[in-house]
């Protein structure tokens, strides 16, 4: 099957198929052979099999690697999209990830004989635990998303638990699209507070909106902004007066390692982005792992089963602590999916906490932090800042949001193409178009892990784009052009939505 | 301690200067003098690259691995062989490292590796939209449910007992929040006895081979929610789907289930993926990334993220969904192994799998003490009822490098006496058979008591 217009590098695996090729070959059948019909009756067999591809190994292997040429990736280029920390990925964690003993353990294997996986993910508990400042850990949700999940249905279990029922929930007009996503998915009520003119949380919007019927404040600090909100305390008491929770999203903890803890500040849940944080490679969209540390209040509520250190002897038989899955935990809000959670992003991150040390963690979050503030001063050296100013006006933490709205009105060109222009000179571009408050907006995180050189460098991009605008704003404004394709119509995309290949 | 960041002391000096400050610490003086740490973290000391290895190492030995015990235990999971290819090409720094395609114009490789994932497992479920991952099978089941919710409003699910207790747990811990409950449907003989569904059913859940191994009639437990309007949410295990009818042909309306066995690692259970499969009525509501077809400004295919207002970054609290990372590179993994089967490689391995699958059900329940659980037609799994402890029978496997399978007791109290079996193409023949003399032997042993302490 081939599809016209489509040059041979552009093909899919299926317009590959010819039909008796072949890449797996079975094993023999080493057992008596019975009739089909013997052990699955017609009725509940298939016609016909799944039209999966029909190719080769060489050419399956060959498909791929072409594939992967079509990809920008943070191993060969700088990335700096805000809020997702794309911070390098140490080769060692691939190695030690694929050793058996982690690579091969079963889920389900008894305790006692995966004891090393259980005490790596009570050591990750322990470690996590002392960067929040929260005692207790549950490393079971899968993504950032679904340990505030876990955090919003903990809140839950806790106001349930003590005979209120609420119905509301707040999140700053900053957050994160999964923060007002998750709200609702766990049953509550979406209230927004908004921003005050310096970026922070508005007090008195707060003030007004914190009433009984709050569950829970779902705060990411720094913000989206890239700010530390200087009002934390402040807000602690606001919130915590009323009865209701105070939840951090900890897509920002980046900033703040060894430096200031969640559980200090007062927050009563945390939820952690081991992918960003803690450097798991990102997989083109996942896997990540998003563990949640809670206050004791909380406690009891951490879904089942928890990774417990239970002391030696005590009926176990080991003659040191031992290892085990708890889940006599009657107050539980239960499972949030099967098994342990991701132990396999467990392993990198732990590797990393490991590698890094408390001083190592310190020394990546003051880093992160100096990057941020360096390339907004170099991007302001540039001139930028005449058309893309700070959306505020002041130091950042570890990223920082740009306005786009003057380039707009005086080169013409708007956020896009600035971003799709940047795709022409070999660089990932920002998060583009948040946070929503601040008008084409662009937000920008470089993290620790890049050199002087290279936000020199970007910042020499940016100010030759905006250069190249005020003589021709066309250029940006068909831009891309050295990508393996050009802009695409995401609307026809979506009116007419062809989400697999007809075949 | 080991380091990846790159700033030298001059460097760091005339970052400062450019940013205007004196030092490192005053880019933190918004936070209050009271919230700072003032202290190092109480963590152990960083490593060379080489010791943090050997610490991991030391862990990883103190596990037993499918390489290490001839093991017999699934239950959602199942010690599959990896091709080489998989690893080679899920390595490559453009796949590993990038994140989400926002900017498709350089993420043609990945969004094409969405749309093609997407296109087998529409073909392996028989059900036209497929999104480009969820995060593994129990949380898809939660997430199926969800769609249900948000499509008719009714007020309770109807749950196959057969349904794996991680995925019943699951739907349970969030449907608690959206108010709704779950109700059991009872299993006869092994399968799922559906009872009468009335107008607040929002779907029926159940499990294609369900926890107990066995085949459900599909379209039989379908057809009544249909009538009662109701969705139907099956659970697949994919390799199975080879030789089944598949959910779609059945009347399913969306079927999820656990990709590990699609070319990805046990890893102690995750990181997986789920898939998430649905009729062309649903494709609003689905949750997660969905990888479609377009052109470019010069005619050009090309591949975007797709019906994107369903999406939390769109659409926000009216979302469909919360999830935003999910499993792509495990997906990846799954569309190069489900390549590398192949159309006839899928059908011959699943047919080996349930040809093995009878030689060992019959092989076992030969041994006095050992009973089936039930007679209905398995592919890859089977529940058997022992005649002795079940803890101790496995305890007594052990001792000779065998796992004999997963005790039902934890999640099935009224089978304190099940075990439930595995068998993927790994394990042979030979391996079977031993099987077979280690269970007999451990299952005579507990049999008598008094006779195997003498």
């Amino acid at each position: 099957m081939r599809v016209i217009g489509a040059a041979d590098d552009e093909l899919t695996i299926f317009e590959r198929s010819s039909p008796g090729r072949r890449a797996f070959v079975a094993p023999a059948l080493d057992v008596p052979e019975r009739p089909l019909d013997a052990l699955l009756p017609e009725t509940l067999r298939r016609n016909q099999p799944p039209r999966l591809p029909e190719v080769s190994e060489p050419e399956i292997v060959r498909h791929f690697n072409r594939l992967s040429k079509r990809n920008f990736d943070l191993d060969t280029g700088f990335y700096p999209l805000g809020s997702c920390t794309m911070k390098h990925n140490p080769k060692v964690h691939e190695r030690i990830a694929a050793l058996p003993g982690h690579s091969k353990l079963h889920p389900l294997q008894d305790p006692r004989y995966a004891q090393g996986a259980l005490e790596l993910m009570w050591r990750l508990q322990e470690a996590l635990s002392e960067i929040a400042g929260l005692p207790h850990v549950s490393l079971q949700p899968s993504a950032g998303s679904h340990g505030e999940l876990a955090g919003v249905l903990l809140t839950r279990a806790f106001h349930e638990d003590r005979g209120e029922r609420r119905t509301k929930v707040l999140t700053p007009d900053t957050a994160h699209g999964t923060n007002p996503a998750t709200v609702t998915m766990a049953g509550y009520e979406l209230v927004k507070v908004g921003t005050d003119a310096r970026g922070n949380i508005d007090l008195d919007d707060l003030r007004d909106k914190a009433s009984d019927d709050v569950a829970c404040l779902m705060l990411t600090n720094p913000s989206t902004l890239g700010l530390f909100e200087p009002g934390i305390e402040e807000i602690e008491r606001i919130v915590h007066g009323t009865g209701a929770t105070l939840y951090y999203d900890g897509a920002n903890l980046n900033a703040i390692m060894g430096i200031s803890r969640p559980g200090d500040m007062g927050f009563d849940i945390v939820h952690f982005n081991l992918h960003k944080t803690f450097t798991q490679p990102h997989g083109g969209g996942g896997p990540g792992a998003g563990p949640v540390a809670v206050s004791e209040r909380i406690e009891p509520y951490l879904p089942r089963p928890q990774v417990v250190k239970r002391p030696p002897g005590a009926g176990n038989g080991a003659s040191g602590p031992f290892y085990d899955l708890d889940y006599d935990r009657p107050k539980s809000i239960g499972r949030l999916r099967g098994f342990q959670g991701n132990y396999g992003v467990f392993v990198r991150s732990y590797a990393y906490i490991r590698s890094l040390g408390a001083a190592g963690l310190h020394e990546a979050s003051q880093v992160a932090v100096l990057n941020a503030n360096y390339l907004l001063a170099r991007l302001r050296r540039e001139g930028v800042a005449e058309y893309l100013p700070a959306a505020y006006d002041r130091l950042c933490m570890h990223e920082f949001v740009l306005s786009g709205a003057p380039m707009k009105s005086e080169l013409q060109i708007r956020t896009l193409d600035l971003a799709k222009r940047l795709l022409d000179h070999g660089v990932h571009p920002p998060t583009v178009y948040f946070p929503l408050i601040v008008e084409e907006a662009l937000l920008v995180e470089p993290t620790e892990t890049e050199t002087k050189e290279t936000l020199d460098h970007f910042a020499d991009i940016v100010a030759g784009v905006l250069r190249e605008a005020r003589e021709d704003p066309e250029i940006a404004r068909h831009a891309p052009y050295t990508t393996p394709v050009r802009r695409l119509d995401e609307a026809a995309a979506a009116r007419h939505p062809v989400v697999r290949q007809p075949l | 301690m080991t380091t990846y960041t790159s700033v030298t002391d001059s460097d760091r000096n005339e970052m400062l200067r450019a940013i205007g400050v004196e030092s490192i610490e005053d880019l933190f003086a918004d936070i209050p003098a009271a919230l700072r740490l003032n202290r190092p973290l109480a963590l152990d000391d960083g490593l060379a690259e080489q010791e943090v290895f050997e610490e991991l190492r030391a862990l990883a030995a103190r596990n037993v691995s499918t390489d290490d015990e001839l093991s017999f235990v699934g239950a959602g999971m199942y010690d599959h062989y990896i091709p080489a290819l998989v690893d080679s090409i899920i390595l490559r720094s453009e796949f590993l490292t990038p994140y989400t395609p926002y900017q498709p114009e350089i993420s043609q490789g990945g969004l094409q590796a969405m749309f093609e994932y997407q296109t087998a497992i529409s073909e392996l479920t028989a059900l036209p939209v497929s999104n480009a991952s969820v995060y593994e099978g129990p949380s898809a089941v939660a997430a199926a449910g969800y769609v249900a919710k948000l499509t008719n409003g009714r007020r309770r699910f109807v749950v196959s007992r057969a349904v794996h207790p991680h995925s019943r747990e699951a739907l349970g811990t969030l449907a608690h929040a959206w108010g709704m409950e779950l109700a059991e449907a009872p299993l006869v003989d092994g399968v799922t006895d559906l009872p009468a569904l009335d107008q607040d059913v929002s779907a029926v859940v159940v499990q294609q081979p369900n926890f107990l191994g066995a085949v459900e009639d599909l379209a039989a437990l379908a057809e009544p929610a249909r009538q009662a309007g109701a969705l139907t949410i099956c659970a697949c295990d994919p390799l199975p789907l080879a030789l089944l009818r598949p959910p779609g042909e059945c009347g399913v309306d969306i079927a999820v289930g656990e990709g590990q066995t699609l070319g990805n690692r046990l890893d102690f259970g995750g990181p997986s993926f789920g898939f998430f499969a649905a009729t062309e009525a649903l494709m609003r509501q689905m949750p997660g990334r969905i990888a479609g077809e377009t052109r470019d400004l010069d005619g050009k295919r090309g591949f975007v993220l797709t019906l994107q207002t369903r999406e939390q970054h769109i659409r926000r609290e009216k979302a469909t969904s919360n999830i935003c990372t999910a499993q792509a590179l495990n997906a990846l993994a799954g569309v190069i192994y489900l390549s590398w089967l192949g159309r006839r490689g899928i059908v011959e391995l699943a047919e080996l799998m349930l040809q093995r699958t009878a030689y060992a059900r019959q092989r076992v329940s030969e041994i006095p003490g050992v009973r089936l659980h039930n007679e209905q037609p398995v592919v890859r799994e089977f529940a058997l009822r022992l005649d002795a402890p079940v803890d101790r029978v496995i305890a007594r496997c052990r001792e000779e490098g065998l796992n004999p399978g997963y005790a039902l007791a934890r999640d099935y109290p009224e089978l304190k006496d099940g075990l439930l079996v595995a068998i993927t193409e790994r394990r042979t023949r030979a391996d079977i058979d031993r099987l077979a003399d280690v269970l007999a032997n451990a299952v005579a042993g507990e049999r008598q008591p008094a006779e195997a302490c003498a």
